[in-house]
């Protein structure tokens, strides 16, 4: 009984989500019985991919969705959140670029050597970010505050004036899709990055050490668990996160423009968190209820576009969505439904009605 | 009278030492970084009053803003839903001097001021109450807000609109004009210190807040409450009501500070004010105000914007022109800053307090 009830309050957590992904789904249903329609069609370099407003809301969602992975575990670790991630997306787009650019010509090499410069610099910039945070103990918005305001900055004093152009077979590929396999490539790094991750709290003990961390930093001293090292891993681990996104997000374009370069994504990142149930002061988190908040806010927009809002009104509708989704979400309102449920059962045995809802 | 004022001044001094201390620092900072460009760049015009002037002229929307979040932040929360707030209002404030054909013009500005505190109210309201009465994170719910606004000015007019309302327009031209503080013109006119109506507005909402902040009950039930909200309960304050003001206050304050955006540019436009509300943050952290809440004071946070504001005038005058530079530079002041606050309130063996919303469970002790 014990063993279930711990395995339903994990999922508790993501009922929410759930409920908000199938409401939006089931809407799209109702307005729309073709919205969910797979395709296939011919893109511009002649190869057949698969097509559909699915694959464009999970193809699209991918940089936020690994974004959203690091952020996971950074506010579960710090209890606060990185607003710098857009910035030093730009920053590390920068570099891969200019890696990219500084070759003769662009090659498997080359890319691999570009991926993993931008992932030292995103490391390097996000491990004096978690100094900040770890070491001098700041808060992390305000410790983040600093690269999100002159980040972009960087980035463009790295990449020089202009937007840069990319143009290789091999860029496209990792942008869109690979000939031959008709599922856009950012789907497969989403995929990827879960696994990794997935592994890396499997076989080691990170998760649970960054839980401890972030409920009591005390406690997690005084059992021998370094919050500072703790701290800095969750940095690290978002900064790889980041520079996985910069690529994607310059690949897809084929060029960079350090304004726009994943410009806004840490606060729907930072939303994603909320939306998948994880409280925003640390402590315990769940990746997949982050993830899932991703891919919720990307169908939403997805849904938004859909029905012919114009993409600079979006942002209203989706207010509305969110405020709605959290509000749902809220102590105060999840008490009074339990309450109102209980009083509704109360001819029955009430105690077992407050564990099933409790669940 | 006077003994009582001693101990006044003697039991106030006590409790808030960290913020006069934090506020103390960035005071000093500002007088030395004025008094090093008027040395150093006498010739740009820092030694006219002039130039003094312009700072506030020009930022009297962030001077108000800020000291918006300032309030929020000593009650442990978090506003970013200024910024976009402001524009809403810009953009709404000019459609309707636009096309509301009130004959009376004093009439006309008056309702505009009224719509826009209007706003203000509405946005101040509905963030209280989601944060405050059902408990969910101030930084969502702001964030929504911020949505909301930005998302609403874009279905207001995506293009900008230009104010053609005569008597606003004759508004935004009256200047406060202080000829002692001017300077001879080289053809030997005398040119007087010119003070737009928004910077003195401004400067009445610091000395405003200052006072609600500091002599009224609303005010030390902001601080207690975030200070520690537990005690706070405990001491009979009704931290609901505080909290759920705060953000009314900040609200109705984003509203205005819109207002005199508009008197400042009277012009519309879906851009205005982007990204503001971390300008603001920034300019209440670097006045002293911990996000933790319970520590700050507006007089630091007016000096933090006009450190901000003299920043990148220096660095506008100076031959590092590129607008990276200034955003790398004040990133830098930024970081300076609160390195600094942290080594001194560290060095001070000062616990900072998390509020709930960010809470890292107890912090080390300094060796």
């Amino acid at each position: 009984m014990k063993q279930k009830r711990k395995a339903f309050s994990g999922i508790g957590q993501l009922i929410i989500p759930l409920v908000a992904l199938s409401l939006l789904i089931l809407f799209n249903l109702f307005r729309d019985p073709g919205f969910f329609s797979i395709g296939v069609a011919v893109n511009s370099s002649g190869n057949k991919v698969l097509s559909g407003n699915l694959i464009s809301v999970i193809d699209s969602a991918s940089e936020l969705a690994i974004i959203s992975m690091g952020m996971t575990l950074v506010t579960a670790a710090c209890g606060g959140q990185d607003i710098s991630v857009g910035a030093v997306g730009s920053i590390a787009g920068a570099v891969f670029v200019k890696v990219l650019l500084g070759a003769s010509s662009i090659n498997g090499g080359i890319v691999v050597l570009g991926i993993i410069a931008c992932c030292l610099a995103t490391i390097a910039f996000k491990l004096f970010n978690g100094a900040l945070v770890a070491v001098f103990r700041i808060q992390p918005m305000i410790a983040t505050l600093i690269l999100y305001s002159c980040g972009r900055s960087i980035a463009y004093w790295i990449s020089g004036s202009a937007t840069p152009q990319l143009n290789s077979p091999i860029i496209s590929a990792m942008g869109m899709t690979i000939p031959g396999i008709p599922v856009p490539t950012p789907i497969f790094a989403v995929i990827l990055v879960g696994l990794l991750l997935a592994l890396l709290f499997k076989l080691t003990n990170t998760s649970l050490y960054t839980q401890t961390v972030g409920i009591n930093q005390g406690a997690a001293r005084l059992n021998g668990i370094n919050p500072i090292l703790i701290k800095l891993l969750s940095f690290v681990i978002l900064g790889v996160c980041v520079a996985v996104a910069a690529v994607i997000g310059v690949c897809r374009m084929g060029n960079l423009s350090h304004k726009t370069l994943l410009v806004d994504i840490e606060m729907d990142a930072i939303l994603a968190v909320a939306i998948g149930g994880n409280n925003l002061g640390g402590g315990k988190f769940r990746i997949s209820g982050s993830i899932l908040g991703a891919y919720i806010i990307q169908m939403l927009t997805t849904t938004l576009y859909a029905m012919n809002v114009p993409p600079v009104n979006v942002k209203a509708y989706k207010a509305v969505v969110i405020v709605i989704i959290v509000v749902a979400g809220s102590p105060v309102v999840k008490s009074k439904v339990t309450a109102m449920w209980n009083r509704l059962r109360s001819g029955g045995s009430t105690a077992a009605v407050q564990k099933g809802v409790r669940g | 009278m006077s003994a009582v004022k001693t101990e006044r001044a003697a039991k106030r001094r006590e409790p808030l030492t960290n913020t006069s201390l934090l506020m103390l620092i960035s005071v000093c900072i500002f007088f030395f970084m004025y008094a090093a460009a008027i040395i150093f760049m006498g010739d740009s015009g820092f030694t006219k009053p002039q130039m003094f002037f312009d700072l506030l002229n020009d930022n009297a929307y962030l001077i108000i803003i800020a000291c918006s979040l300032t309030i929020v932040m000593i009650g442990g929360g978090i506003n970013i839903s200024v910024g976009g707030v402001i524009g809403l209002t810009v953009m709404a404030c000019a459609l309707f001097l636009n096309g509301n054909g009130i004959e009376n013009s004093f009439l006309s500005i008056l309702l505009t001021l009224l719509l826009a505190l209007g706003i203000g109210l509405a946005f101040g309201v509905g963030q209280g109450f989601l944060v405050s009465y059902l408990d969910i994170q101030p930084f969502i719910v702001t964030l929504a807000g911020m949505f909301l606004s930005r998302g609403l000015t874009t279905i207001l007019s995506v293009n900008p609109v230009k104010v053609t309302h005569a008597g606003f327009l004759e508004l935004v031209k009256t200047k406060i004009k202080i000829p002692w503080l001017g300077y001879t013109a080289q053809n030997g006119n005398l040119i007087p210190a010119k003070l737009e109506i928004g910077a003195v507005v401004a400067l009445c909402v610091v000395v405003l807040m200052y006072v609600l902040l500091r002599y009224m009950r609303l005010g030390r039930h902001i601080y207690a409450l975030g200070g520690n909200q537990q005690s706070a309960l405990m001491l009979g304050i009704n931290v609901r009501r505080a909290r759920f003001s705060s953000y009314v206050i900040s609200g109705v304050l984003s509203g205005l500070a819109g207002f005199i955006f508009l008197m400042h540019k009277p012009t519309g436009n879906a851009s205005v004010a982007m990204r503001s509300e971390m300008d603001a943050i920034a300019a209440s952290i670097i006045g002293g105000t911990l996000l933790t809440g319970g520590v700050g004071n507006v007089i630091g946070t007016f000096f933090g914007v006009m450190i901000l504001a003299t920043i990148q005038k220096i660095i506008g005058l100076s031959p590092l022109k590129e607008s990276y530079w200034q955003d790398m530079t004040s990133g830098a002041m930024l970081g300076f800053f609160i390195l600094l606050q942290s080594v001194v309130l560290s060095s001070r063996g000062k616990k900072m307090k998390l509020p709930d919303w960010m809470k890292i469970g107890a912090p080390k002790k300094t060796a």
